[in-house]
């Protein structure tokens, strides 16, 4: 499997990384290479093998409904790019 | 005194021969005249580090003091620690103090421990060799010229070269077993889930798993004893009780099975790596344990399954680096899309975006089947392999890495070659397996690891292999040359 | 050409827990922003999920009220996409292995038919937090209070045919959410919201290609938007044009649906289940206690409403419309109300004084005890309905006893017979004309007129004169 420079645009986008029109042949022969690797998953039969999504048989705990966590919104935000009034900033959302 | 062990270290202490902040001083001016070169280090800490050496002294002096009170540590920059940058290696987070502290830290913390940094790694534990740090590569102890190793580097060749007594590493393929071969000391990953990740940035949270990183079993056990066991914070953190690690360690090893897989000594490894690991295995046998040849048969395919598993994985846990609440966040974005991938683009480097790129387009519609369902198929074969060698033998043994370290830059324009340097220890972060690595006889001068996996939950049982063979043979204690600024201790 | 509407909902109700679904933070609502955003919440770098129990229990109870079947195992999982209210670049919820599996209810629509509505699944996720255009130079800003909220996801399978029945079964869910007490289903503050899956097909036809619209947040808004939108694809339709699978905003200003262009970009979720998070195993211990003291469902209590207290089905219907109501209804017959009469008061004069005030039940002045009070008077003829009214407002605005009200404006029903003759005798001598015409008149028509005596008996009574005893004396006064 080879992506074409197509692909290497969508999954960019989609995972919201620039790639510039220059970098997307080189990008997509890296990635191709990559795939060629994942590729040798195909030499075995997984027919009716449950796929593991863990290493631990164990089931989610449970934690009580209780509230333990204190304000800390000026430590928090201390550390943003941009905030004003409690609310963090962003370039203007359109709906 | 650099040199010293953990409990020898804490025996001078509590018997008052020099204080923690003596040893912390130490420390701090080995790093001082070494690390410019070596670059173990991101963020040195000597204040705090001063501060909490004269609260471990009190507590030694008053006699409550536990094995780690006093003994300076690094931790990986991966594990968020408060008030102090927490960089992951990483542009998007040099300016990144963290608001609070992972558990490993705090535990640490606890325990008494002095912690004298941050040290360095391959950016967001993504790499075999250090390469990919924003920070710089980190130079091995043992020749300059060579990687230390990865991701976890920076701890490895901090040990390696007695910057610290112990340090903390992250393990997801490899990351603190392959680094401590290459540099020539002990690396333990335990079982997946032994060890908190709370605090410690996700790489592949399925994989992920924080140890330690030491100059013998001895010192990973008194380590792993302060970090283990369960955290409310982590629901992937297992219940299961934690033993007392220094009581095993001297059992004698009459009639343990170590099993060694075929596929681990195949035509990729390098000969002299193979003759060492040969040599450490017949001193097993000396010691009474029996070897038979097992088979691991989908081993072959752990790096194509990782490879899959662990960028998807990580292309969803990296979403967060968005530059609106934390990190990098580019110059004037024109809009909220310009935002998010310049920010990203500018704050991640390129094997990063790379991993990234691999896991959206393997968890894309149309090819989740193809390649995660797959490799989570497979997943379940590398760890049924296992379940079924553990129903014949205590330990499975084998080389770490393929090669000794390799020299900087030799493989860093080829990320599939990269990738197969983890060959021998990706399976155990597949099946969650605890895996040591621990130095055995050098090839041509070059450190070389020999790699025990256990089963679950089964450390104890390492660190008594691992602690066995270090008492009977002098590898672990070899040092790298140039380091021997003598102490005034 | 015959026009069918299919439509299915997706409702999302927010759990009453105290904190958020993977994290400790408070749930309260109008808080000052981010004050109640934790690490967890913020997404830092580094913290992990941890499922608050009493998520899964209300889940557990939800899958009992409309009898689904409950999955013994679950899998969180993780929704892929960026946006600023989103921190962590995705949302935790739960795709192919949902707690709740397929299950059903039943609305009752306007001509008294019953039908059942599939309900597909229902399943966890956290809530989002906000965006806030307000004045930031242009800036958007981010409220991550709500981010983490729980939520249990209703997925509706496309079975109502009309807005209406959208309607009736968005309140039926919203009844049997609140009745178990997992959802506060306050619409204005977001914590009950619809979005509705909108398409329409000739009858008995393939489906068509549906929209969903959002932004749907009272049901008088989910009925128009729906009625607009039925319209606009049969317009589309009918003008040999195709409809486009979009997500559209309802606009009830100018009551119409628009398309929101920022949500066409078509989505890759990239779902995969979160390693941060383990499948959620139930075993029976766990959910009977979580069913454990639930209460009385709706359908149920409305049926034994109508048998016990033989009450019609439309006042069985509108009594346990609310468990508060329902409540409220039952205490006022065990205080001793008679059922029949306490439906009528209930549904009547109090719902009547409610709406008036925009006040719910559990605001009303008047308690059932004291509601009770008042019907006893009547039933044992103290009072007439009449002067009830009267109490009952006096009641309403400044609080006492019946009795007390009665005894303090002297209400009490004239039954003594000596005092009701002379009160009759009155009248009898003072309209002298319509007696002669009384007399005069056939059976028939004399049945009308006693009306008029029996209003100036009233009258003079200040309506505290018994009726029955009235008209009996009336009667044989004017025949005689």
């Amino acid at each position: 499997m080879s992506l074409e420079r197509s692909d290497v645009e969508k999954i960019a986008h989609l995972a919201r990384l620039a790639v510039s029109s220059d970098e997307l042949d080189s990008v997509a022969g890296d990635l191709s290479t990559i795939l060629q690797l994942m590729e040798q998953m195909n030499a075995v039969n997984t027919d009716g093998v449950i796929p593991m999504a863990h290493p631990l048989h164990m089931a989610q705990r449970l934690r009580p409904d209780e509230v333990s966590e204190i304000d800390e919104r000026d430590h928090f935000q201390s550390i943003a790019p941009a905030t004003e009034n409690g609310l963090y900033l962003v370039p203007r959302v359109i709906e | 005194m650099h040199s010293k062990s953990i409990a020898a270290l804490g025996a001078g202490l509590r018997a008052g021969d020099y204080s923690s902040v003596d040893l912390t001083r130490a420390f701090l001016e080995r790093i001082d005249r070494y690390d410019e070169d070596l670059n173990c280090f991101i963020t040195l800490a000597p204040e705090r580090a001063l501060a909490r050496a004269e609260a471990a002294d009190k507590l030694i002096r008053s006699g409550e003091a536990g094995p780690l009170a006093g003994i300076p540590i690094a931790h990986k920059d991966i594990f968020c620690t408060n008030g102090l940058k927490t960089s992951c290696g990483s542009k998007m987070l040099d300016s990144f103090i963290a608001p609070y502290d992972a558990t490993v830290v705090s535990r640490l913390d606890e325990a008494g421990a002095v912690m004298l940094g941050k040290t360095n790694m391959d950016e967001f534990a993504m790499g075999s060799s250090n390469e990919t740090s924003h920070y710089g590569v980190v130079r091995n102890p043992w020749d300059r010229n060579l990687v230390p190793g990865g991701s976890s580097g920076g701890s490895a060749a901090a040990v390696a070269a007695r910057l610290c007594v112990a340090a903390t590493g992250t393990d997801t393929g490899g990351s603190i077993r392959q680094p401590a071969a290459l540099c020539g000391i002990t690396g333990l990953k335990p079982t997946y889930g032994r060890v908190s990740r709370y605090g410690m940035i996700a790489f592949a949270s399925s994989l992920d798993q924080a140890g330690p990183l030491t100059r013998s079993a001895e010192d990973a056990a008194a380590i792993l004893q302060a970090i283990a066991g369960f955290d409310r914070r982590d629901s992937t953190s297992a219940q299961e009780p934690v033993p007392d690690y220094s009581e095993q360690l001297e059992d004698p090893l009459v009639g343990l099975k170590i099993g060694l897989p075929k596929e681990y000594f195949n035509e990729g490894l390098d000969g002299e790596v193979a003759r060492s690991i040969e040599l450490a295995v017949d001193e097993y046998r000396r010691m009474g344990a029996t070897v038979m040849d097992i088979s691991l048969p989908n081993s072959g395919l752990s790096v194509a399954t990782y490879y899959v598993v662990a960028p998807a994985e990580c292309s969803s846990n990296l979403s967060r680096f968005d530059g609106v609440r934390f990190g990098y966040r580019c110059q004037e974005p024109k809009n909220l899309e310009d935002l998010y991938k310049r920010s990203r683009s500018e704050g991640f480097g390129a094997e990063v975006k790379r991993r990234i790129l691999i896991g959206t387009y393997a968890l894309s519609a149309g090819y989740y089947d193809a390649y995660y369902l797959k490799a989570q198929q497979i997943r379940h074969l590398i760890s049924d392999d296992f379940r079924q060698a553990f129903e014949k033998v205590d330990v499975i043994m084998g080389p770490t890495s393929p090669t000794t370290a390799f020299a900087i830059g030799e493989k860093a324009d080829d990320p599939v070659t990269m990738y197969l340097s983890d060959i021998y220890t990706i399976a155990a972060n597949l099946a969650g397996l605890p895996g040591i690595s621990i130095p055995v006889r050098p090839a041509a001068g070059r450190p070389v690891g020999l790699q025990i996996v256990g089963n679950y939950f089964q450390e104890a049982k390492l660190l008594n292999v691992a602690h066995r063979l270090q008492r009977e043979s002098d590898w672990h204690l070899a040092e790298p040359l140039g380091f021997s600024s003598p102490s005034r201790i | 050409m015959q026009w069918e509407t299919v439509i299915g909902l997706e409702i999302h109700a927010q759990l009453a827990t105290r904190s958020k679904i993977f994290s400790g933070a408070s749930t309260a609502f109008g808080a000052e922003p981010n004050t109640q955003a934790c690490a967890v919440d913020l997404g830092l770098p580094g913290v992990l999920p941890v499922l608050n129990r009493e998520a899964v229990v209300m889940a557990v109870r939800f899958s009992a009220a409309i009898n689904a079947d409950l999955e013994r195992r679950s899998v969180f999982a993780r929704k892929n996409y960026f946006y600023p209210d989103l921190p962590k670049g995705y949302q935790i919820s739960q795709f192919e292995l949902p707690i709740v599996g397929r299950g059903s209810v039943e609305i009752l629509l306007e001509d008294g038919e019953i039908r059942t509505i599939g309900v597909t699944r229902a399943h966890l996720e956290e809530d989002a937090g906000k965006s806030l255009h307000g004045d930031f130079h242009g800036l958007t800003g981010i409220d991550l209070n709500r981010a983490g909220t729980p939520l249990l996801e209703i997925v509706s399978e496309p079975d109502m045919r009309s807005a209406k029945e959208a309607v009736a079964y968005a309140r039926k869910i919203h009844q049997i959410v609140r009745y178990i007490g997992i959802c506060d289903g306050n619409m204005q503050e977001g914590s009950f919201r619809a979005d509705a899956n909108v398409s329409v097909r000739r009858s008995g036809g393939e489906l068509g290609t549906r929209a969903e619209l959002k932004n749907l947040n009272s049901f008088r808004f989910l009925e128009r938007a729906i009625n607009f939108e039925v319209e606009r694809q049969i317009d589309i339709l009918e003008s040999g044009g195709k409809v486009v699978q979009e997500t559209r905003l309802y606009d009830p200003e100018r009551d119409e649906t628009r398309s929101m262009r920022s949500k066409e970009e078509a989505n890759d979720y990239r779902y995969f289940p979160d390693p941060d998070l383990l499948p959620v195993e139930l075993d029976d211990a766990f959910i009977a206690a979580a069913i454990e003291g639930m209460p009385e469902l709706p359908d149920v209590r409305r049926v034994r409403f109508s048998e016990e207290y033989a009450l019609g089905n439309s006042d069985a219907a509108q009594l346990t419309a609310s468990r508060e109501l329902a409540d409220y209804y039952e205490a006022t017959v065990e205080e001793g109300g008679d059922p029949r009469l306490a439906a009528n008061w209930v549904t009547g004069e109090l719902a009547a004084a409610l709406n008036r005030e925009g006040s719910d039940i559990g605001q009303s002045p008047i308690t059932a005890s004291m509601l009770a009070g008042l019907l006893q008077r009547i039933s044992d003829n103290t009072i007439s309905g009449k002067i009830a009214k009267q109490v009952f407002d006096a009641m309403w605005s400044s609080g006492g006893s019946a009795d007390e009200i009665i005894e303090n404006q002297g209400l009490k029903q004239i039954t003594d017979s000596v005092a009701l003759e002379g009160i009759v005798d009155e009248v009898v001598n003072a309209n002298p004309s319509q007696v002669d015409a009384y007399r005069q008149a056939d059976e028939k028509k004399q049945i009308k007129m006693l009306g008029f005596f029996v209003g100036q008996v009233m009258q003079a009574s200040k309506g505290k004169a018994n009726p029955k005893q009235v008209n009996e004396l009336l009667r044989r006064k004017l025949t005689s």
